[in-house]
Formats: structure tokens, sequence, C-alpha cells
């Protein structure tokens, strides 16, 4: 029996019209304590109003500096985080009604970042693998477990009883690869998964990604800052600042044009490979600021050269360019009735 | 003139529960005002080589052999006092968390003069204002204000800014930076790698930048050295480098960078994982991942073909055509 014979996801039920993952409104606010009381001072706006679909077969990149909240995104999906507000549907059923959060987690698995720290370090990597598994019921589960680790490239003769110190960086997070993917998940939620590994290794782990997600017909959500990683990836890229959703489009469309003068200063600010063209000028001055006091009306405008009184004053819709409707930014200079004096022109050079 | 650094058959090696040779045989000239990269990944020995260029390696378990001058200084014999003025006024380093690096207690106004008093003698004043003179040249915004602040109360780009103005205060003829921009966010990054690109101008003084990514060394070198398994197996100006890689190793990371690669094609990735170096490599250590590895390479450590003056790469290969491509 072949190892995608025993992956037992759960059923599709919508029909591939249907997005697999969509949510609305999210937001996730954590509370700022101190004083002797420990009363809530202030409030970390780390995730405010974000909206987006991910559809069947589908790669979404995730794009932002750190404290945008790409990662706090990551953990509202699979409900490590519980959310203030909006909803969260998996295949047409939204959670807290006709899902539970553990049928949810039977759906959407999630790779971390630092492949130690989520690893238990008293567990073989067979138990690891297992656990999941185990826990929701499924059957043989340790079977599963070996073939899985064979499929993402670890011999489970030699790995099985051994401990997570006892593996490298690239063959830990094989691990959490088969650890996701041995409770069938249809979608992945990869945050940083390949960031901490050296370059010769996340060429390996990115080539296995695409192997699985066409074998088992996976659906990723990718969270990344290496805007090369997450273009070679994806299908469609959203950018996030300060806790929102400032432009999503198809990779192609994005890397051609981007719309958000944040997403073109993020682009600006890869280094150029080009030992004749090296970058003259940061494309941005300071670091983000603090999402405890995010700014007004829209949160970039204290870093945008194009900012005018209308940015200060009002939150920018999310909405589809005039000649590319799946091309979404939220900015007052693509919106013609914003008020903003340079409006409608798109963004100046 | 002098060379700045001169170092010759560099060896290092762990000691311990295992026996770790984390350097072997590196060899590295730089002239006055060079910068070079240090490229490789973790485990390459290039963070040893910064380390053993300012003496921080622990005496007791670690071996070193092989010469290291610097400004004509032979280095490893400095001891006590000597020792003290090298570090920080003639070689001094950034690191890679300015959070670790920075003293939480004591605001950067007052770490910055510490490091001015003892170098050059003069009064808290006096070095107070050099203090405030350096943050302004990091083009920290207000910097008055930001003298009196604890590390705590700064960014992190902020921090690095005064990991800078801290390693410039004595005007160092050498700094050593070992992944200063890994931890920030890639806006921050380019700020402070442009930053130190027109420091290094304008202080006329060398550089050896540590990185893993080569599109951060290309931004801030002028010279590469590729480094794998404790050996430079690659050395040459940046435009060498990129344009014309001659080791496999160096044209696998280059591809691995995915600059230029299609969405979704399959990438050339290099197979397998670097070597323990439990022992001293006696042979080619690329040669179980290389791509076009002979019977030769194992055979024994590959000789340096020098195409032109101050390039090198070390393997069997460079001298004739590849064959892969």
């Amino acid at each position: 029996m072949s190892v995608t014979d025993t992956y037992q996801p759960l059923p599709d039920t919508g029909g591939p019209a249907q997005p697999l993952i969509r949510v609305s409104g999210l937001q996730k606010y954590f509370p700022v304590r101190g004083g002797i009381l420990g009363r809530t001072q202030a409030k970390v706006q780390a995730v405010d109003g974000v909206s987006f679909e991910v559809k069947k077969g589908e790669t979404l990149g995730i794009v932002g500096e750190s404290g945008c909240g790409k990662s706090t995104t990551a953990k509202l999906l699979i409900g490590l985080v519980e959310k203030d507000k909006g909803e969260i549907v998996f295949d047409g059923h939204a959670l807290g009604e006709r899902l539970s959060l553990k049928d949810l987690r039977r759906g959407v698995q999630m790779v971390f970042q630092d492949s130690y720290a989520t690893l238990n370090p008293r567990l073989t990597i067979l138990d690891s693998v297992a656990f999941g598994a185990k826990v929701q019921g499924l059957d043989n589960p340790e079977d599963l477990a070996r073939k899985m680790m064979d499929r993402v490239g670890l011999d489970p003769d030699r790995f099985a009883h051994r401990y997570p110190h006892e593996l490298s960086g690239g063959q830990r997070q094989r691990v959490n690869i088969a650890r996701a993917l041995a409770m069938s998940p249809r979608l992945v939620v990869l945050d940083e998964a390949v960031s901490a590994l050296d370059k010769s290794v996340e060429a390996q782990v990115l080539n296995l990604l695409n192997d699985l997600r066409e074998e088992f017909g996976l659906t990723y959500v990718f969270i990344s800052h290496d805007l090369n990683v997450v273009r070679y990836i994806s299908d469609r890229i959203l950018v996030m600042y300060l806790g929102e959703v400032v432009e999503v489009a198809p990779v192609e469309s994005i890397w051609h044009e981007q719309a958000h003068p944040y997403t073109r200063s993020l682009f600006s600010a890869m280094p150029s490979m080009d030992p004749d063209n090296r970058t003259k000028e940061p494309p941005l001055a300071g670091d983000p600021p603090n999402p405890i006091n995010p700014p007004s009306g829209c949160r970039f405008h204290t870093r945008c050269r194009f900012a005018s009184a209308v940015c200060r004053e009002a939150v920018p819709k999310l909405s589809g360019l005039a000649r590319n409707g799946d091309h979404m930014v939220a900015c007052h200079l693509h919106d013609a009735e914003s008020g903003h004096p340079k409006a409608g022109q798109g963004v100046p050079e | 003139m002098t060379k700045l650094l001169e170092m010759k058959n560099l060896n290092v090696r762990f000691k311990g529960k295992r026996t770790v040779h984390a350097i072997n045989d590196v060899s590295l000239s730089m002239e006055q005002g060079e910068t070079l990269a240090l490229l490789g990944e973790s485990g390459s020995g290039k963070s040893v080589t910064l380390k053993t260029l300012l003496g921080l390696l622990p005496p007791k378990r670690s071996e070193i052999d092989g010469s290291i001058h610097v400004n004509g200084t032979d280095i490893m014999s400095l001891r006590g006092k000597a020792l003290q003025r090298y570090r920080g006024g003639e070689v001094s380093m950034v690191f890679q968390e300015p959070a670790l690096a920075l003293d939480p207690v004591y605001t950067v106004g007052h770490q910055i003069a510490e490091s001015v008093m003892r170098h050059k003698g003069v009064n808290k004043a006096e070095a107070m204002s050099t203090a405030l003179d350096m943050l302004d040249r990091v083009r920290i915004p207000s910097a008055n204000r930001r003298l009196h602040n604890y590390p705590h109360e700064l960014s992190g780009g902020m921090r690095q800014r005064v990991m800078i103005a801290l390693a410039l205060a004595c005007r160092p003829r050498l700094l050593l930076a070992d992944e200063p921009t890994t931890a920030l966010d890639a806006t921050v990054q380019i700020q402070i790698l442009l930053l130190l690109r027109e420091l290094q101008k304008e202080f006329g003084m060398g550089v050896i930048f540590v990185t893993h990514d080569i599109g951060v060394a290309v931004e801030i070198s002028e010279r590469i050295a590729v480094m794998y398994a404790g050996q430079v197996v690659e050395e040459g100006t940046t435009h060498e480098i990129i344009r014309d890689a001659r080791h496999p190793y160096t044209q696998g990371l280059l591809a691995a960078n995915l600059h230029d690669v299609a969405r979704g094609e399959r990438l050339n990735a290099i197979p397998g994982a670097p070597p323990a170096l439990e022992v001293r490599p006696d042979s080619c250590p690329f040669a179980p991942r290389c791509p076009v590895a002979m019977p030769e390479c194992a055979a024994g450590l590959p000789p340096l073909h020098l195409p032109s003056d101050r390039r090198r790469v070390a393997c069997l290969r460079a001298a004739q055509p590849l064959a892969a491509e």
C-alpha cells in the first residue's frame, strides 16, 4: 500500500469552486498588562480586520515585516490563538458552528519556524509523528507515521527511535512536515518553515513541499519574509502591514507592478544581486511603528512618500484595481473618489 | 603599505567531548580599506574566523595554530594590556544580536563613552560628546535624547545602529561584522547595509562581513571568500564570484538563492548536508555532495587553482570547463 493510499483527508464538501478556507474580519488584540494590579494598560493590535480566502490547491504567500501580524494570522487559522472577532470558514463550515476545533485541526496543520522548539525533546521521532494521528483516532497511526517519514526522505528504520536533538535542522524540519501530514490535512500553514535553514537545505525542503503538494492535493498558506522564496512557491501573495492587509494579488501581477507604496518599498529592499547595480538608497527610513498605537487612517502614512491629509484620516478600503480586479490594494492613490490630490493615477515613480 | 590583514594557514580545533576541526588551513589577506565578505552556511567556520581575529575563543578548549598579522602586529602573541588595546581600538566587532551584545543596565551613551575613555584616555565629558557625535554619524534621529536611553527603549534597527556607533567610536582600522543584519527586517537591513557602506568609505577602514546571504554580500563587499567545512573554497572580487563562480559549491549557493528561478520549477538543490568535521578533511570536503565529482576528488585535498591575481578556487574541476554545463 503506498503512502497516498493511507492518506485519509476530510472529504471535499463544496466542490472546487468553494474556497478551502475563507476568513473575514479577523481581529486579535493582545492585552498588555502592567502595574501592581496587572490591569490591561494597552492593546497590541496584532491582526485587525483581515479577510482573505484560499482556493483549493492554491498556495497563498503572506509577507510583511516583523510585528505585521503574519504569524498571529497563521495561529488564528488553526485555532492556536482565539480570535476576538471575525469568521473562519473551512470548506463551507464555519468554525464554532458546524466545525469543532478538533475537526479544524484535522483539516488544517501547521509547520513552525523553529524546528527544535516545536518537537517534544522526550518523544522519539516516531512518537512525535504519530501523536496527532493517535489523538484523532486514525487507523494504524504508527504505520502511517513510518510511511510519512519515508515519504519526506527520512528512513524510518534509521530515524524512528532517535530524539530531536540527534537530528540536523533540515532533518527536524522534515519531521515537522511528516508530523503535519500524518494528520492527512487538506491545508498546511507553513510559518517561516524554511527560514532557519541553510540555503542549500532550504532548496531541498522547497522541492519536497512542491512534490507533496502535488501528491496529496494540498493547499498551502506560506508565510515568509523572503520574497524570492514566496514568489517561487506561491500562486498569490498577500502583503500585511501592522495587522492589516494592504495588497493581495497573483504573483505575476504583483511582481510586475506593486500597487501599494509599502509593497513597492518591500520589494526594493531586496538585495539587488547585481554588483554593477547595487542599491543606492534605502526605500524606507526607520523601523515599522509600534502596533500598540498604530497610526490613524492608513497605517502606512507615517512612512509613505505620497501621504496626504486624507491618508491620516480615512482608512483605505481593500479593492480591485480598475484594469485587474484580482489585484487588490488598500491605498487612497488607487481610489479616484478618495480625495487624495493624486488619486486615481496609481503610485507615482 | 603594510597589509591590513595577513592570515596564514590558520587552523582551529575545539577539544571537548568530541573534537571539531572548525578551521582548516585558512589563509586570507586584505589591503587597507578593503571590504571582504565571508560567505558560508552554518558550521562553515565564518564566525570562528572572526572570533579568532579578536582572540575571543575559549583558550582552554581551543587549539589554534597559524599566523595572523593585523597592520603588521602579530596578534597571536598579544596578551594582557596589549590585547585590551587591540580589541576595540585596532579591531572591533558588531554582533548579530544587538539586544544581547549591549549591556541592559547602562544607557547607550554611557556604553559608548566607556569604550572611548578606555581607549583614548579622555575624561567623561569629552567621551560623551564623542558618543553623541557617533550617534549622529550612524543617523540616529534626535541623538541627544537617545544618548540617555537604555537598549530596551530602542527598536532593533536602532540598537544595531548603536552597536555600530560603539564599534566605530575608537576608529578601528578593521571592523568585523558577524551577520549584523540577519535579525533585522528587510527594509531595515538595507538601511544598515547602506549605512555601513557609507561609514566604511568615510572612515577608510577595512571590513570583514560574515553572512550566509549572497545578496547581502553583493550589497556590502568588494571581495567575497566562500567558506565550506572550515576552508576557503573560492575567493575573488564580488563581480567574479557572482558572474563567474568556478567552484561547484558556490554555483550551488547561487542557484539556491532563487533570484531568477521560475515559479514551481524544480530547484537544483545541493543534496545532503555538510560534513561534521570530527576528523580533519583529507580530501575535498564537498566531493560527497558535488554534482561533478570525479574519483580523483576523494584522493586528496584539491590543489588551489589561481586563475588571476588574488583569485583562487580549490577545485580540481576549476582548471577545466565544467562537464555539467
